[in-house]
C-alpha cells in the first residue's frame, strides 16, 4: 500500500477579517468561520492528483486539534481523502511538538510522501514541514509549485527568492506547498454524504506518546499599527512635484 | 552574555544583504556577541564580507562542496553542530532561513519563533501572526537554545567597518545524499534587487497582460527602481513569482512603494506597510490601496504611466 500522509489544520477562514479582542488574549473567533488552512487544501489536492495518477493507494488526512476539527476532515474525505485521523489537543501545539505527533504516526503509518501546507495561515510559522523532515531523517521539498514523482524519487520545483529551484529528492519525502502548485477542487454534494461513511479515527497526543510541553508563551495579542490614509491628488504632474518635493523621484 | 549564532546567507559568492539585517536583530539582544556562520564550497569571500558588517565579533567559516548550492537538508546538520554553546540561532525569514531553521530548531529540540519584527529581551519578541492582522508577543522558556527566522523589513542592515576574525573551522557531521540541486532558473536583470531596493514600482491585474506588464519595467528603469508585482499578476502570468511582493511573496521596506493597478488585497498590504512612502494609482476610488497609500491618484493607469514619465 504507497499511502501519502497530508495534514489538515483548522484555522478561521481566509474571507475573514482578523480582529484581536479588546484584552489582547487573542483574536475573536466566537461565531467565525472555520475551514482548512488554504495551503494544506493544495497538500490535499496534490495528494488526491498523485493518486489518480496512480502514483498512490491511498490518502490519509491528518488534523491535530480540537474535537470540532473533525469537520474540517470531513470535508477532506469529502475532498477524496481515503480516511482521516484526528490527534486531540486542546491548547494551540507548538510546531515542533506537531511535528513529534507526525513522526509517530509516520512510523506507523509509513507513507512514500507526506504534504502539508507550507504555512497555517494563523500563526503563520511555516516550520511544522521542515520539523518533521529533520525528525524523520528524510528530504524536504518546501514552497513547491510543481511536483513530479518518478518511481522512489520526486523532482520538485520550489518558489524561492531567486525564481523557480528544483530539487530531487528520495522518497520518503516531506514536500510544503506554495499557492501555485494547484487549484483545490469543489466538493460536491454526494461526496459530502459518502465522506459520512469513510472512516475518521480520533486519538490524542498522549496515546501517541508525545509530551506537548510547551516552550513559547504568547503574552499578548495587539492589533497593528496602523498606517494613516495620505492625501489624494488630481494628476500625474501633482503626483510627481509631491514626490520631488520629498526627494523620492 | 548571549552568544548568537547568525546563518550567513549567500549565492555566488555574494553575502546576501539580509545578513547584515539579521545582525541587527541580533545586537538588539542584551549583551549580545555576535558570531557569523559561513557555510560554503570556498566562501573566502562571503567570509570576509561578513566580518566587515559592524557588531560581528567573529566569523566561523565552514568549507564543504556539499554546502553549494544550499540545502536545507545538507546544511542543517552542520548548523546544529556549530549552534553548541550559542543562546540563538538566527537566519533571515527568506527563503533560505524560512526553509533552513526549522529544520535546525528540530535538531537542536529546540522552539522557534518566525519573523522576528522587535527584540523586546533576550528572549521576548514580537512577531505577525493572522497575515499582519495581529502582533503577538512571545516569550521563549529561559535557559536552552532559541533558534528564530529575523523578518528583514522590520530592520535596517548594520553598517560596515568591522574587521572580525574569521576563524576556518571543520564540522563532524554526517551529511544526507537524498537531496539533491537540480537547478535554479532566475531571470537574469539589471534592475535593483526587489528585497533591498530603495524603490519599487509594483503592478498588479489591472495591467491585463505580460506585454502591458513591459510599462512597468519601464517606469521602474525611468526611477532606477525595482519591479514587483501582486499576486493576482503573478497568477496571470504577468511576471514571474519572485516578483511578488505580499505576505506570501516578498516582504519589503523601500523608501518609495508606487502600486499601479493593485487593488490591495490584505496579504498583498501585509508585503508593503513598513515602506516609507506608498503610492497608488489605481481607477477604483474604492480600492483599499487607498486607505494605506500616502499619495493616492485615481485613473487609467495607461494614459497615467506616459504623463508620469513626461514629468520625470
Amino acid at each position: 500500500m504507497r499511502r501519502i500522509l497530508v495534514g489538515i489544520k483548522r484555522v478561521i477562514d481566509y474571507n475573514v477579517r482578523v480582529r484581536v479582542r479588546p484584552d489582547g488574549s487573542g483574536v475573536v473567533t466566537d461565531g467565525v468561520k472555520m475551514s482548512i488552512n488554504p495551503f494544506d487544501e493544495i497538500a490535499l489536492e496534490e495528494a488526491l492528483r498523485i493518486r489518480e495518477r496512480g502514483g498512490a493507494d491511498e490518502v490519509l488526512a491528518v488534523a491535530l486539534g480540537p474535537d470540532d476539527a473533525q469537520q474540517q476532515l470531513r470535508t477532506a474525505l469529502a475532498m477524496g481523502a481515503d480516511r482521516a485521523i484526528l490527534v486531540k489537543a486542546g491548547e494551540p501545539v507548538e510546531p515542533l511538538a506537531v511535528a513529534r505527533a507526525l513522526l509517530k504516526l509516520v512510523e506507523r503509518e509509513t507513507p512514500a510522501l507526506v504534504i502539508l501546507g507550507k504555512q497555517a495561515i494563523d500563526d503563520d510559522c511555516s516550520q511544522v514541514g521542515q520539523m518533521l523532515a529533520a525528525l524523520w531523517d528524510r528530504p524536504q521539498a518546501t514552497f513547491a509549485s510543481r511536483v513530479e514523482i518518478a518511481g522512489e524519487r520526486a523532482q520538485v520545483t520550489r518558489e524561492v527568492d531567486a525564481g523557480l529551484e528544483t530539487i530531487e529528492v528520495d522518497l520518503p519525502a516531506v514536500i510544503t506547498t506554495d499557492l501555485r502548485l494547484n487549484e483545490p477542487r469543489y466538493v460536491k454534494l454526494p461526496d459530502i454524504m459518502k465522506a459520512k461513511k469513510k472512516p475518521l479515527d480520533v486519538t490524542d497526543l498522549a496515546a501517541l506518546g508525545v509530551e506537548a510541553e510547551p516552550m513559547l508563551k504568547v503574552l499578548k495579542y495587539e492589533p497593528p499599527p496602523q498606517r494613516q490614509k495620505g492625501v489624494m491628488v488630481k494628476s500625474a504632474a501633482e503626483l510627481v512635484a509631491a514626490l520631488r518635493q520629498k526627494g523620492l523621484v | 552574555m548571549n552568544r548568537i549564532l547568525v546563518v550567513a546567507e549567500h549565492a555566488g559568492g555574494r553575502l546576501n544583504a539580509s545578513v547584515a539585517k539579521c545582525v541587527s536583530c541580533a545586537l538588539a539582544i542584551p549583551d549580545a556577541e555576535v558570531t557569523v556562520a559561513v557555510l560554503a564550497t570556498d566562501g573566502t569571500a562571503v567570509a570576509a564580507a561578513a566580518a566587515e558588517i559592524h557588531g560581528v565579533a567573529r566569523v566561523l567559516l565552514v568549507r564543504n562542496p556539499a554546502s553549494e548550492p544550499a540545502l536545507a537538508a545538507v546544511l542543517a546538520p552542520q548548523v546544529a553542530k556549530l549552534a553548541a554553546g550559542f543562546s540563538h540561532v538566527l537566519g533571515p525569514s527568506t527563503t533560505f532561513g524560512k526553509d533552513l531553521m526549522p529544520r535546525v530548531a528540530a535538531l537542536l529540540g529546540a522552539p522557534q519563533v518566525s519573523d522576528v519584527m522587535a527584540v523586546e529581551s533576550a528572549v521576548r519578541f514580537r512577531r505577525p501572526v493572522y497575515a499582519g492582522n495581529a502582533i503577538a508577543t512571545v516569550e521563549a522558556a529561559p535557559g536552552r537554545t532559541l533558534v528564530a527566522t529575523v523578518r528583514t523589513a522590520s530592520f535596517q542592515g548594520a553598517g560596515g567597518g568591522g574587521s572580525a576574525a574569521v576563524e576556518t573551522v571543520t564540522v563532524d557531521a554526517p551529511l544526507p545524499a537524498h537531496t539533491r540541486f537540480v537547478s535554479v532558473s532566475a531571470a537574469k536583470s539589471d534592475r535593483p534587487d526587489l528585497q533591498t531596493a530603495a524603490r519599487v514600482i509594483s503592478g498588479g491585474r489591472a495591467l491585463g497582460s505580460k506585454e502591458n506588464f513591459a510599462l512597468i519595467q519601464r517606469l521602474a528603469d525611468r526611477l532606477g527602481a525595482a519591479v514587483g508585482a501582486s499576486r493576482a499578476a503573478v497568477d496571470a502570468g504577468y511576471a514571474p513569482n519572485e516578483l511578488q511582493v505580499g505576505q506570501t511573496g516578498k516582504i519589503i521596506a523601500p523608501e518609495l512603494y508606487v502600486a499601479i493597478g493593485i487593488s490591495g488585497a490584505i496579504q498583498h498590504l501585509t508585503g508593503i506597510k513598513d515602506a516609507r512612502t506608498i503610492v497608488a494609482i489605481n481607477k477604483d476610488a474604492e480600492a483599499p490601496i487607498f486607505e494605506v497609500a500616502d499619495y493616492g491618484l485615481v485613473g487609467d493607469l495607461f494614459s497615467l504611466i506616459p504623463e508620469i514619465e513626461s514629468q520625470l
